[in-house]
């Protein structure tokens, strides 16, 4: 370590600087391809979890159940290497002309973080009064009509930030996908490490990075409950 | 159904699956990914009792920076915090098994993230609290100690048991470095026999859920007991 010659121009300019950069695009198409993926499917499932048929309802339950009380690395890995035997082969020859590594890892993080969403999403409705449901009803709207005119409006408004802040989750898990390949932000750094040798100073710029994107993201949902939700509360 | 018949991978392999070699060897499997899970859970957890303590001082140049150290730990990903401790911790100690680097590496993580349940749960207990039991001549440590944070420990279990199910599925970022827990078995597995992987994958996560699942469900009962304690 006291021989250690620290050299910060390699990972400033020239080919590693590149190497990161290219390593942030991936992290930031990753999280924000997931992001808008897993609000969808968080959606679906909030509503299916909350619906007056049970069957429904347990099937939601189940998938919610399994999806967060298993590692993600692991659902990364499923798809990765055990996808092929189930997806129609199609969709998998569609996916191998695509990136099979990317596609694999977009769709085990927009599962995994499409649970945390959709309990987001729940508590979001559940903290409007039980009476606007009713309203809605006796007023003819039918179920789905009125979570979709009157309750989700009001919830997605709350729960904007935890959604927010599952994106920031999401940037961090995009990580893993350098497990299988994915030549993310993580897997650059890596890269430069082994290339360099200056492991020191790669990881460094990565760490910042990772801390630049969670404290800009940190900043955007105060600033969110500052004005947006306290304006809203006031009126 | 082919499928079926394909879980025999899994009955061939059932005992490498849960505890590696061991008796013959090293621990590995589910032994060793809850051994990680258990050691660094022991360790985290008077890590961030520490570091919630220090984060809710009175002091601003001791709070600060401790604040600043979570804040740090928790803006970044779990595999940053690995590959870091991975690469200083040789330069510093000389040579560490991967099995200790991933518990020093899963620890201060955790530490960061149960700093923020003590935080909460100190802050819970409110002030007025604080401020009887100075006033009747107990110092500011002695009131953390013997009042506040006997209450709020109580009210904090039900989210350390969460802690402890990201902890049970944070070791299998342990594969990244070689250890031999259940995730890096799998793959090993998967390796050698090539034909299964959904097969393999499928069971590891229910085994993952199993484990996984228990203690959700216990937290969530620690959580309503807790809650028809309070209401009596």
């Amino acid at each position: 370590m006291l021989s250690y010659q620290f050299d910060w121009s390699i990972i400033l300019s020239g080919k590693y600087f590149e190497w990161l950069l290219s390593g942030l695009k991936v992290t930031l198409q990753l999280s924000l391809a997931g992001i808008i993926l897993s609000f969808l499917l968080g959606l679906i499932v909030a509503v299916m979890r909350m619906s007056h048929f049970s069957p429904i309802r347990w099937a939601a339950w189940a998938f919610l159940e399994f999806t967060r009380n298993t590692p993600l690395l692991v659902q990364i890995f499923f798809w990765y290497f055990g996808s092929y035997k189930f997806l129609p082969t199609a969709v998998n020859d569609w996916l191998n002309a695509q990136s099979f590594e990317f596609a694999a890892a977009l769709i085990a993080l927009t599962i995994y973080t499409s649970a945390f969403i959709a309990e987001d999403i729940r508590s979001g409705v559940l903290s409007i009064p039980k009476e606007q449901m009713e309203a809605a009803r006796s007023a003819g709207f039918s179920y789905l009509r009125s979570m979709q005119y009157i309750i989700l409006p009001q919830a997605v408004r709350i729960t904007v930030p935890p959604l927010v802040n599952q994106f920031l989750n999401l940037a961090k898990n995009s990580s893993l996908a350098m497990t299988i390949g994915v030549m993310e932000l993580t897997y650059q750094a890596r890269q430069v490490e082994s290339y360099t040798f200056k492991g020191f100073e790669a990881f460094t710029a990565a760490t910042v990075v990772y801390l630049a994107i969670s404290i800009i993201i940190t900043f955007l949902v105060h600033q969110y409950n500052e004005r947006v939700l306290k304006l809203h509360k006031a009126a | 159904m082919s499928i079926l018949s394909n879980f025999q991978v899994i009955a061939d392999n059932f005992t490498y699956f849960m505890i590696g070699r061991w008796p013959a060897g090293p621990l590995g499997g589910v032994g060793l990914t809850l051994y990680l899970a258990v050691v660094s859970c022991i360790l985290s957890f008077f890590g961030g009792l520490i570091l919630g303590l220090l984060s809710v001082s009175r002091h601003r140049w001791i709070s600060w920076p401790s604040m600043l150290f979570i804040n740090t730990v928790r803006g970044v990903p779990l595999l940053m915090v690995i590959f870091w401790m991975y690469f200083l911790l040789p330069a510093l100690f000389g040579k560490v098994p991967e099995s200790q680097t991933v518990i020093m590496a899963l620890t201060l993580f955790t530490s960061a993230y149960m700093s923020q349940i003590v935080r909460a749960g100190i802050e819970g207990i409110g002030t007025g609290q604080m401020e009887a039991a100075v006033s009747t001549g107990l110092k500011h440590w002695q009131a953390m100690y013997y009042i506040i944070l006997p209450q709020g420990l109580r009210n904090m279990i039900p989210s350390f048991v969460n802690q402890f199910v990201s902890l049970i599925k944070d070791t299998s970022l342990a594969f990244i470095v070689g250890v031999s827990e259940l995730t890096h078995v799998g793959t090993q597995i998967n390796n050698r026999t090539m034909a299964f992987p959904t097969e393999i994958f499928f069971f590891i996560a229910v085994v993952y859920f199993i484990l996984c699942f228990a203690f959700t469900s216990l937290s969530r009962w620690l959580e309503q007991r807790l809650a028809w304690r309070k209401a009596i």
